[in-house]
């Protein structure tokens, strides 16, 4: 009942916004458009001072040579940079272990997610509290965890995937395997640290999705008869379609972005370097400004390509909010 | 309900096919009982550790039941090492808390003019927002590292202040957005036929319902700013460092300091925790940018 309310209260005001644009109204005073605008224009010059400068002088440096520490040579170096970028073979493997631990992050947590998202959607004893168990990964401030999965869950000698692994030897008898797992897969293990903090991500806005599921709808194809597989496939998963989409192009744009996981973990090492570290390192240890920024529009780039899709998710869900 | 049963093209709901359902429901319950658990262990173990000595942090197999103690969270603390953790907890909470209200007034009278008065092309505007977010921050680090050495800024609280305020404004807007469309037309529409001017509106009728949805971008771009380290790393130095700087530079080559990182950690997490349970309701709106309800 109380939702009803709420829904009837909720329509005119999205009548009136449709209005409000429309031709054929009484048009609206300068004065008083400029007294709608008001109120925007604090937040949009703040944002386009601070974050579209910043852009236009990355692009700008980009071009250039400098390095802070031979200051002398700084001068014009047309592509230069973005040449090396592209060919020095470290950076080459930067931009291939950013796709991969991005790709790979995002696809499993997704899958998890949803699978997570399907258990907890349907009624069972202590749902609330696994509910809140999955959370909680997603509130330990990112550098906390970090730390955590290198130092207390890692480490070879006294971590607790190798002392499970005693553990578990110690029952059977035999000296239990106790390999260095950061030594001899660290890009698999800032992947798991990272798949563990973003699934909650994932699960919490499928199962939202989820429950929105038109419940008479389920009835009526349970009442006919549809198997849960059918209901799964011909329902659940085209409904879930954009949310999927937006879970994973939103969880694409933070991951893209992991810095602290690889500082913390590998500092780089081992090929574990993704972008956001090299321009870190490029610029805070070797300081080649003009090398971090042609970097740092590289990933811009990639960033935009995704950016687009991910509005474009985002204005259809908004054009169906509208409807 | 018999009827809707009868109705049914395959009538075989005898008791074996419904006592396989409930076993089969039983079952994944306790599959999702796992998962869960599995996910939590290593939050569990965090809490655990932090309450055990040093020796006991760094056993193998990991001594769950050794005895409990304060001494890891004394050490970070500053016990022994006289470096005590309170002053770039306050730079945390400054930047983070300071940020966050500095988003909130920004965002709020932004918010309004998108969606409760639109203006022209406000959804084209709104996506200009969203952009901004989407580009990575770490683009824009050199210049505003460079202007902070020029403007004499580097380690001063007030520029991560001003970073952090640019993170979150653009979800900021997009969430604040998504909650004020919930604010019924109708009471707007009365108050400025009784002559209220849109200051007042703003404050005393908009800002009241949707109390809620501006707790919830608080607390989420609270959230936010307390976790960067990017930024906090390269901008600040020896004044302005926050608490997750500070946890990096925790752990040292000598002797053990896993009971101690894992009280440092939990230490930092606590807020961040607190402040999700805070906003859990409105949790999914929010880190969906208002998209999902």
């Amino acid at each position: 009942m109380a939702t009803q309310v709420t829904e009837a209260e909720v329509r005119p005001s999205r009548v009136r916004r449709h209005r409000a644009a429309a031709p054929g109204e009484p048009p609206i005073t300068p004065r008083e458009r400029w007294g709608r605008r008001a109120p925007l224009l604090p937040a949009l010059v703040f944002l386009i001072i601070v974050t579209q400068l910043p852009f236009v002088a990355t692009l700008v440096i980009s071009f250039l040579r400098w390095n802070a520490l031979s200051p002398q040579t700084r001068g014009w170096a047309g592509f230069s940079n973005y040449k090396k970028v592209f060919t020095d073979p470290a950076l080459r493997s930067s931009v291939i272990f950013t796709i991969v631990l991005t790709a790979t992050v995002v696809i499993v947590s997704l899958l998890l997610g949803l699978a997570i998202a399907l258990l907890l959607d349907r009624a069972f004893f202590g749902r609330g509290v696994v509910r809140t168990m999955m959370i909680t990964p997603f509130l330990i401030v990112p550098v906390a965890a970090a730390l955590l999965f290198k130092h207390g869950i890692y480490n070879a000698s006294y971590g607790l995937i190798n002392g499970t692994l005693t553990w578990i030897w110690d029952i059977f008898g035999g000296t239990a395997p106790q390999p260095d797992w950061l030594t001899d897969y660290p890009k698999i293990m800032i992947e798991i640290q990272l798949i563990w903090q973003w699934t909650p991500f994932m699960m919490l806005i499928l199962l939202a999705g989820l429950q929105s599921r038109d419940p008479e709808v389920m009835e009526a194809a349970r009442v006919d008869g549809a198997s849960a597989w059918q209901m799964f496939t011909y329902i659940t998963l085209p409904h879930m379609r954009q949310y999927l989409e937006l879970a994973a192009l939103l969880a694409t744009i933070f991951v893209l972005q992991t810095f602290d996981s690889v500082f913390v973990i590998t500092s780089g090492g081992l090929g574990t370097a993704n972008l956001p570290y090299t321009i870190y390192q490029t610029f805070f240890s070797a300081h080649d400004y003009g090398l971090a920024s042609a970097q740092g529009v590289v990933v811009v780039v990639g960033s935009l390509i995704v950016a687009t899709l991910a509005l474009r998710t985002v204005s259809g869900l908004l054009r169906e909010e509208k409807r | 309900m018999t009827a809707a049963v009868a109705q049914r093209p395959v009538a075989v709901t005898d008791t074996r096919t419904r006592r396989k359902r409930r076993v089969g429901n039983a079952l994944l319950g306790l599959l999702a009982w796992l998962i869960g658990i599995f996910f939590i262990i290593p939050v569990l173990y965090m809490v655990l550790t932090s309450f055990h000595s040093e020796a006991d942090a760094s056993t193998n197999p990991p001594s769950i039941t050794a005895p409990l103690t304060l001494q890891g969270y004394r050490q970070f603390f500053g016990q022994g090492t006289n470096t005590s953790p309170w002053p770039y907890l306050a730079n945390s909470v400054t930047a983070s808390v300071t940020s966050t209200i500095l988003v909130l007034l920004l965002a709020f009278p932004a918010a309004y003019a998108l969606s409760i008065r639109p203006v022209r092309k406000w959804s084209d505007v709104l996506f200009f927002f969203l952009s901004t977010k989407m580009l990575p921050l770490v683009a824009g680090l050199l210049p505003i590292y460079l202007f902070a050495q020029k403007a004499h800024l580097l380690d001063n609280i007030f520029l991560l202040i001003i970073v952090y305020t640019t993170m979150n404004l653009p979800i900021a807007v997009w969430m604040m957005r998504s909650f004020l469309a919930e604010v019924p037309i109708a009471i707007i529409e009365a108050a400025a036929i009784d002559g209220a001017g849109i200051l007042y509106t703003m404050r005393k009728i908009v800002a009241p319902i949707a109390v809620p949805g501006i707790a919830a971008t608080a607390l989420i771009c609270f959230i936010f700013s307390w976790n960067e380290l990017l930024f906090a790393l390269v901008l600040t130095g020896v004044q302005a460092q926050t608490a997750p700087v500070f946890l990096t530079s925790f752990v040292t080559s000598q002797g053990l300091f896993l009971a101690k990182v894992c009280a440092a950690a939990v230490v930092v997490s606590i807020p961040v925790v607190v402040a999700g349970f805070a906003a859990q309701d409105k949790l999914v709106q929010g880190l969906s940018l208002g998209a999902v309800k």
